[in-house]
């Protein structure tokens, strides 16, 4: 069994026993197990790291089995420097949502921990596979165990966001059904990825399929005017589910673009590339003035998120190699950065059970390390140099400028808008004088949540100060990517 | 005279008379030997299919009114099974509403010996013979309950649309033959080839044939005795129509109009391309507004047929059958998952019931995954695959009919796909929503689920065969795929 296939079927099988073992009784031991098939689900995509050559942008710890003998549908897995961080990542998010689980979740614990778990391999699999088939079942099994995660552990308005989050998802990814079906005719009867890749297509089928993947991907981005369904889904999330929402599932339809839209349908991207940009550029904007407004702390990152996502999509669509190196990087990083501002506000909601900005004021009088991280994290969101969260937006920027300086310009608003409504939100939260008793009376952090903490801190701030590491695998695939972009399919 | 082309159907009809009489002998009130004697004798005549169908070949026997042919041989395997399952389900059911008596394993075992007639039929009297069998044992089992007032307007309005059906169907099939002087399935099929015959005759004669197969599939505008019967039939029984009887009515569908008028195909795809949107539309979207659970599921068959039907109006592409094959196979997939798939649903339903109380209000499912987490998974799984999400078998069946339409390349019918897409989004809305009762809802209910230990382990066992076809579908697939084959090229 290959790495790729371990990194997927292991968290699932281990979620599978926990769902199948598990009474509230045992607790205890379903919290450990999960946290040990969290960590190896982790170790055992780290070789995937070690043995990655940076040299080449062909696919990697390639799998590939007969699967649906009669659709010519193959279990085939592979990696390139696209994809490559995303394993790693999705199944190090995983063993944080294990530990922020700890002791907050009391109630049907393994069916919470099972799900996670499965919905890691499943995610996995979404970043791994290079069959069209098979990316579509991970893609649209991901939405069963977060559907159930919203809705069973989630706030008030669980069921509502939940039915959203089903729905809205569901509908972008049925029309990707039928463009891959479309696909498979025109290609003559093979669902492999990197076929599509060579396949010449005229520019009619091209555009109809680009919306296709588009409908698809910009839901799950999600991209304005189809981000409604993200601010409700993250405020009603329990908080290992927002976690993993920004984290990862974000990433989903991001990579999305990546590896169907703009290399299946290149003249189409290019065509409607300004349409794209000014979808991003109106994400990064006005939803980073709509951020500053919020009164719900989780609605102010979720709304941050979209905005940050709008930078990966405008990088994507400047079709160099900034734009889509700092995309994927900006991905990573706020894979790390959001996760992070959505841990501490899951601490504090643990402490008061609140999370207007309005009820908080001068945390850190009372948890001065905790306030420490979330000024971090809080300055990392608002792109700090020596931040992660500085690179891929800089990134994002100096490609915009070699495209269009009045672009780039206002794309680099972001660092206005980002750092006012972060910091503000910031300030009100965790500075001034202590604003009432539930204030006066919190715990500073304890083990649990500043190993968490610290894990993602040292995460942000290496990726922050020395991103070779982070970027030098992706760049033979980049370059790959854009020079079989740049060759028209048409005729 | 070749006896062994249907000796599965001997052997039935013989075990069923054997059942009858032994059953008057027993004094067990939970009939235990009837029920295990009406078992073994399934087994055996599903063993039977299975090994003719594994035989691979194709034989007529009795002057050619019967044919014996892997798509048979295989639907009775199938429908053996399926009914094997749905006993077993409706046992404990029965039990505690002074319906299991002999009858009751007497009659299914004659209505499944319809359905085999139907599935081997090579004549239209034969067709219309195997129909009647099947449906005058249902409407029986149908008004078992004698006492209870909706089982018998059920049973009521089931026997009249019934027999309204089948007297357009008959009237249908009289057409053909006036037309085309046979009345074996491969002489009329020779006949319209020849075009030498009236068109307008055999035109009338397809509309009168499609308007009773439509009747017996329950799609729009002939789905009106689908809600009301499913509704007042005890749940057991319900099974008993939604279930094995659906291979029938997909085998006739594809004995008359494939095999028997594929010539008139530009004529029926028309028509069957109405009665599958219309019935994706109503199918969906009535399922919304339902309380009832039963209820809601019998629109939600009207929408699933509608989507299977997709599959039967992609064979015939500008008069070229080189896609018949792939089309009717994948509705043949659709077909066998979702009746899987149904055979589950109305297992946890009835598993739920007990002595004197009808789970069957959307509402007595709330916080089922508290009350039982594993039958809530169970029943979430089936949910998840009548809505075709992946990694359930729903989504394959559903992808193959899409592609049997996408493969046409015909404009239209790839815009009938995206239609057939965006409704099932609204159906979705509605199995997900059974999901948020049980797991988001606090439960009202809190009686503990007592059900024997078979039925628990045959519904285990059915919500896993559900994902485990999810995740390798390709040997189901092949071997609809072989049976269509041999179908089509005799």
């Amino acid at each position: 069994m290959g790495v790729l296939s371990l990194s997927i079927w292991l968290p699932i099988v281990a979620g599978c026993v926990l769902l199948a073992i598990g009474r509230d009784e045992h607790a205890r031991t379903v919290r450990g197990l999960a946290l040990v098939a969290a960590i190896a689900s982790f170790l055992v995509t780290i070789p995937l790291i070690t043995a990655f050559d940076d040299g080449t942008a062909a696919m990697q710890f390639v799998e590939d089995l007969p699967w649906i003998e009669r659709f010519n549908v193959r279990y085939r897995l592979g990696i390139d420097g696209l994809s490559l961080w995303f394993v790693p990542l999705t199944a190090f998010i995983t063993v944080i949502v294990v530990i922020s689980a700890w002791e907050v979740i009391e109630e049907r614990v393994n069916q919470y921990m099972g799900a996670f778990l499965i919905l890691s391999g499943l995610m996995v699999g979404v970043f791994s596979a290079l069959d069209g088939l098979l990316f579509y079942v991970f893609f649209e099994a991901t939405l069963i165990p977060m559907y159930i995660i919203i809705g069973v552990w989630g706030g008030p308005r669980r069921v509502y966001a939940a039915f959203k989050f089903f729905l809205y998802t569901l509908a972008g990814s049925l029309l990707m059904l039928v463009a891959l079906v479309y696909l498979y005719y025109k290609s003559g009867g093979s669902f492999d990825i990197l076929t599509w890749h060579k396949l010449p297509l005229p520019m009619g089928a091209q555009a109809l399929l680009f919306f296709a993947f588009f409908a698809a991907f910009a839901v799950k981005v999600p991209m304005w005017p189809v981000h409604t369904w993200l601010p409700d889904a993250h405020v009603e999330a329990p908080t290992g589910g927002s976690v993993v929402l920004a984290a990862i599932m974000l990433k989903l339809g991001a990579y999305g673009f990546l590896r169907f839209s703009l290399p299946i349908t290149p003249d189409a991207s290019k065509e409607y590339a300004w349409f794209v940009i000014a979808l991003s550029l109106i994400a990064v904007i006005y939803i980073g003035l709509v951020a500053l407004v919020q009164q719900d702390m989780k609605k102010l990152v979720a709304y941050s998120s979209i905005a940050h996502m709008g930078f990966v999509t405008l990088g994507f669509f400047l079709f160099n190699d900034l734009g889509v190196a700092g995309g994927i990087v900006q991905m990573v990083s706020h894979g790390f950065i959001s996760g992070a501002m959505f841990l501490c506000i899951g601490v504090l909601y643990d402490r008061v059970h609140s999370r207007e900005i309005a009820s908080y004021g001068g945390v850190v009088n009372t948890m001065p390390k905790f306030a420490a991280f979330a000024v971090f994290f809080g300055m990392a969101n608002a792109g700090l140099p020596g931040t992660s969260g500085f690179v891929g937006e800089w990134m994002v920027i100096l490609g915009t400028v070699g495209v269009n300086f009045w672009l780039a310009l206002l794309a680099a608003t972001t660092l206005v808008f980002g750092a006012a409504y972060t910091l503000w939100m910031v300030k009100r939260v965790y500075f001034g004088p202590i604003a009432n008793e539930k204030v006066r009376a919190l715990a500073d952090v304890n083990l649990r949540e500043f190993t968490m903490l610290a894990l993602l801190a040292i995460a942000a701030l290496w990726m922050g100060v020395y991103p070779k590491p982070f970027t030098d695998p992706m760049q033979a695939s980049v370059t790959q990517l854009l020079k079989h972009v740049a060759v028209s399919k048409l005729n | 005279m070749n006896w062994l082309a249907v000796l599965p159907e001997i052997v039935l009809l013989t075990m069923a008379c054997v059942v009858a009489m032994v059953d008057l002998w027993v004094r067990d009130p939970r009939r235990t030997p009837t029920y295990l004697l009406t078992q073994l004798s399934l087994a055996v005549v599903a063993t039977l299919h299975l090994s003719l169908f594994n035989a691979g070949e194709t034989v007529y026997a009795m002057q050619r009114m019967v044919v014996a042919d892997p798509m048979g041989h295989l639907l009775g395997f199938f429908a053996s099974v399926a009914m094997m399952i749905t006993l077993a389900y409706a046992r404990p059911y029965a039990a505690g509403r002074d319906m299991l008596k002999g009858e009751l394993f007497t009659l299914s075992m004659f209505s499944l010996l319809g359905i085999m007639v139907m599935l081997s039929a090579n004549n239209f009297l034969v067709v219309y013979l195997g129909l009647e069998l099947m449906s005058l044992s249902l409407y029986a089992l149908t008004a078992m309950r004698r006492d209870h007032l909706d089982a018998t307007e059920a049973s009521m309005k089931y026997f009249v649309l019934g027999a309204l059906a089948s007297g357009f169907l008959l009237y249908g099939l009289s057409m053909m033959y006036g037309a085309t002087g046979s009345l074996e399935i491969g002489e009329v099929f020779k006949a319209i080839g020849t075009g030498q015959i009236n068109n307008s005759v055999l035109v009338f004669g397809v509309v009168f044939i499609v308007a009773g197969l439509g009747f017996k599939l329950g799609v729009v505008p002939f789905h009106m005795w689908v809600p009301d019967v499913y509704q007042g039939a005890p749940t057991a029984v319900t099974l008993l129509i939604g279930g094995a009887p659906e291979f029938a009515a997909f085998a006739i569908t594809i004995r008359l109009l494939v095999e028997g008028m594929l010539g008139l195909a530009v004529d029926w795809q028309q028509m069957l391309i109405v009665l599958s949107v219309g019935s994706l539309i109503l199918g969906n979207v009535a399922a919304i507004a339902q309380t009832n659970l039963k209820r809601m599921l019998a629109y939600s068959t009207i929408g699933q047929m509608g989507f299977m039907l997709l599959g039967l109006c992609s064979g015939v592409v500008n008069g070229n059958t080189l896609s018949a094959a792939n089309a009717y196979s994948s509705s043949m997939f659709y077909i066998v998952t979702y009746v899987l798939t149904a055979l589950g649903t109305f297992g946890v339903i009835m598993l739920l019931s007990r002595q004197g109380f009808e789970s069957e209000q959307i509402d007595d499912l709330k916080g089922l995954a508290q009350r039982s987490p594993w039958y809530a998974g169970v029943m979430a799984i089936f949910m998840f695959s009548l809505a075709g999400v992946p990694p359930t078998v729903g989504f394959y069946a559903k992808l193959a009919v899409l592609q049997a339409l996408v493969s046409t390349n015909v404009p239209g019918l790839i815009w009938l796909a995206v239609i057939a897409v965006v409704l099932s989004l609204i159906g979705a809305f509605y199995y997900i929503r059974l999901v948020k009762i049980m797991y988001f809802d606090e439960p009202v209910e809190t009686a503990p689920i007592a059900a024997s230990g078979d039925v628990r382990a045959l519904l285990s066992v059915n919500g896993l065969a559900v994902l485990l076809f999810g995740i390798l579908p390709g040997g189901l697939m092949a071997l609809c795929a072989q049976a269509i084959v041999k179908a089509l090229a005799t």
